[in-house]
């Protein structure tokens, strides 16, 4: 008997027990519409965590000096003094890199009329508010002009709004007394709210770098080089590259350590993404869990079916049947049941993917691999529970099978 | 002409828990082309047993049987499944029809495992319905049709591979006296007009009065074989 044969029949089976069959196949459709639900989920959630963690700044490449050894004891990454702004200018010529802000932090005593506050003065370029996406509240950022000028102005976090001008009003156009050198405030940032580290990140004054260098630390040097790359996937090259010019800048031969160091926070979000993935597998192992239960329903229905068809059996045997086309057509039943139960759950995880993406607002990815999966997984399912009763109908003995009350 | 049926000291043996039960006792038959046998015998004669083993579906323990001039006693299931197929037609006397399938499907069911062309197979049964007069019915399920009409489709069935011998095992045995003589009718046309070979099994005599030759069992074995001297006539068709 041809294969189409054998398919034809079996659905021919299964169509003659309607209500039977979509109440078994029930096992293997609600086990495929939760692997595949739960799939979307994970994978929609690990797309977002990685989303985000991308937007923290995982484009973001952090230059530091390296360390130096004063009297045998080393100090820490950033001791050296080696990063100057022209590094930072030499950068932004490379491909790959959108921009660049040099840091220069100084913790000293702010001064505002009656009112005084310890806070971090951080020097920076004007891409500053683009590489770290924090936009302004009020007011305007410095700009190159104000760098080469080393214009005494400022833009305040929101902290150092409140505390330095507790009465409220604008503190644009309100100057500020730092080391006893008065800055103009420009602007005011948005308030960002506590790092991940629960420091706060709106304790914070902005001021050209060079102003910072020239008036506040009086050294040539920064603290860090903040470069960002246009894209996540560019990073790793863009760390090559940086770390190669600073070499050559700085004249470091191979085999040398470096004076500097380069981060990026790609680990971090590789960390974020390998989390979801084993979150992701866990879920769909407990889904397949419930595959294997429906599976188990296959078997135990079509026990029932070799029962109460054994006359069936019989009779397909006197009217020449072999052994093995009456194996092939209960396999075939057993597995037609489970792959269209199958395909009839990726549709419900579909509508279930969406309801949940609709309803939870929860962003949903439907990997077609495991679509795949899951459809041949419950074909498998078919087959290996519907051997068992296959093969004990295909080893009746025509007669008493006829003769089976 | 090789005999259809031709067998020698037929035993079978049952072994029941430690009893021993012989059901065939050294059975001598043999059928020629164009016979109409009947097998009588009361319960427990043998006379199903010597069906089973006579339709291949069971082994004897010992003894000598040719079907068509090939010795079938001790073939492999799949090889008895084979000649089923191609040459034995079988009449049950619970019809056994698929239940929610159309009679035409039932005819065509030997067919799909003899092997032939989908396209052949409406054909040949179609016409094969329309021999024993149902082609009425051909879309009808066994479940809309009366048990004489279910018989017929039966027989249609048994007809489709064109057997070299048609085994019917009390095919009136569930029928009222009037369809009775109908479905026998048939069996006896078909023999009559188209030479098909019959071997009916039976424990009414009035139905085995239709044969050509009547065979007894009892206790195992044959206790007579002759000519009907007192063959029906059939009653007229009921087409």
């Amino acid at each position: 008997m041809s294969f189409m044969a054998t398919v034809r029949l079996a659905l021919d089976a299964l169509i003659r027990n309607k209500v039977r069959s979509l109440l078994t196949m029930l096992g293997i459709v609600i086990g495929v519409a939760a692997v595949i639900v739960t799939v979307a989920i994970g994978s929609g959630a690990r797309t977002s965590v990685t989303n985000s963690i991308n937007a923290l700044g995982s484009n973001l490449i952090v230059v530091q000096p390296g360390s130096v050894t004063q009297g045998g004891a080393r100090t820490g990454f950033g001791g050296a003094s080696t990063l100057t702004p022209a590094d930072g200018m030499a950068m932004t010529t490379l491909a790959g890199v959108a921009a660049v802000s040099p840091l220069v932090t100084v913790r000293t005593q702010v001064v505002s009329g009656a009112n005084n506050w310890q806070t971090t003065i951080s020097g920076v370029a004007p891409t500053y508010t683009f590489i770290k996406g924090w936009p302004l509240a009020s007011g305007t950022f410095f700009t190159d002009e104000d760098i080469a000028s080393s214009a005494k102005v400022a833009v305040l976090g929101q902290t150092d709004v409140s505390e330095l001008f507790p009465g409220g009003g604008d503190p644009v156009g309100q100057n500020i007394i730092v080391k006893g050198v008065p800055f103009t405030v420009i602007g005011t940032l948005t308030a960002l709210g506590q790092s991940s580290l629960g420091t706060d990140q709106d304790d914070t004054i902005l001021v050209p770098y060079s102003s910072a260098m020239q008036r506040l630390t009086g050294q040539t040097t920064v603290s860090q080089l903040m470069v960002s790359a246009s894209s996540a996937a560019l990073v790793d090259s863009v760390q090559t590259e940086v770390t190669q010019l600073l070499e050559q800048r700085h004249r470091i031969v191979a085999g040398q350590p470096d004076d500097f160091q380069v981060r990026n926070l790609q680990s971090i979000a590789a960390a974020a993404s390998s989390t979801g993935a084993v979150m992701e597998f866990l879920l769909a192992g407990v889904a397949a869990v419930s595959l294997i239960v429906g599976g188990i329903g296959i078997m135990n229905i079509m026990m029932v079916s070799v029962t109460e068809r054994t006359r069936e059996i019989g009779l397909r045997m006197s009217l020449g049947a072999r052994g093995s086309s009456i194996l092939r057509q209960f396999l075939t039943e057993s597995t037609v049941l489970s792959a269209v139960g199958g395909i009839i759950g990726v549709l419900f995880g579909f509508i279930g993917t969406f309801v949940v993406s609709m309803l939870a607002k929860w962003p949903t990815q439907i990997p077609v691999a495991w679509v795949f999966l899951a459809v041949g997984f419950s074909a498998l399912v078919g087959i290996f529970f519907g051997y068992y009763p296959a093969r004990k109908a295909a080893n009746l003995n025509p007669i008493d099978a006829l003769r089976f009350e | 002409m090789t005999a259809v049926v031709h067998i020698e000291q037929l035993r079978k043996v049952y072994t029941i828990g430690e009893t021993q039960v012989i059901a065939l006792d050294g059975v001598d038959l043999t059928i020629e082309p164009g016979e109409f046998i009947a097998i009588m015998g009361p319960s427990g004669s043998g006379k199903s047993t010597f069906m089973q083993i006579t339709g291949l579906l069971d082994t004897p323990t010992s003894g000598r049987y040719a079907f068509e001039g090939k010795d079938v006693a001790n073939l492999s299931a799949d090889d008895r499944a084979d000649i089923r197929s191609r040459r034995l037609g079988f009449v049950f006397q619970s019809y056994n029809l698929l239940a929610r399938t159309s009679a035409l499907e039932n005819v065509e069911l030997p067919m799909v495992y003899a092997g032939v062309p989908e396209v052949d197979r409406k054909r040949i049964a179609l016409e094969k319905l329309a021999i024993v007069g149902v082609s009425e019915l051909a879309q009808h399920a066994p479940n809309q049709m009366s048990g004489g009409q279910q018989q017929r489709v039966a027989i249609a069935r048994s007809l489709v591979n064109n057997p070299g011998l048609i085994l019917a095992d009390e095919p009136t045995g569930a029928l009222d006296t009037k369809t009775s003589d109908d479905v026998m009718s048939i069996l006896t046309r078909l023999n009559d007009e188209q030479g098909i070979t019959i071997m009916l099994v039976t424990h009414e005599p009035d139905i085995a009065l239709y044969a050509k030759r009547l065979v007894t069992f009892r206790d195992g074995k044959i206790v007579s074989d002759g000519p009907n001297a007192h063959r029906h006539e059939p009653e007229k068709i009921v087409a």
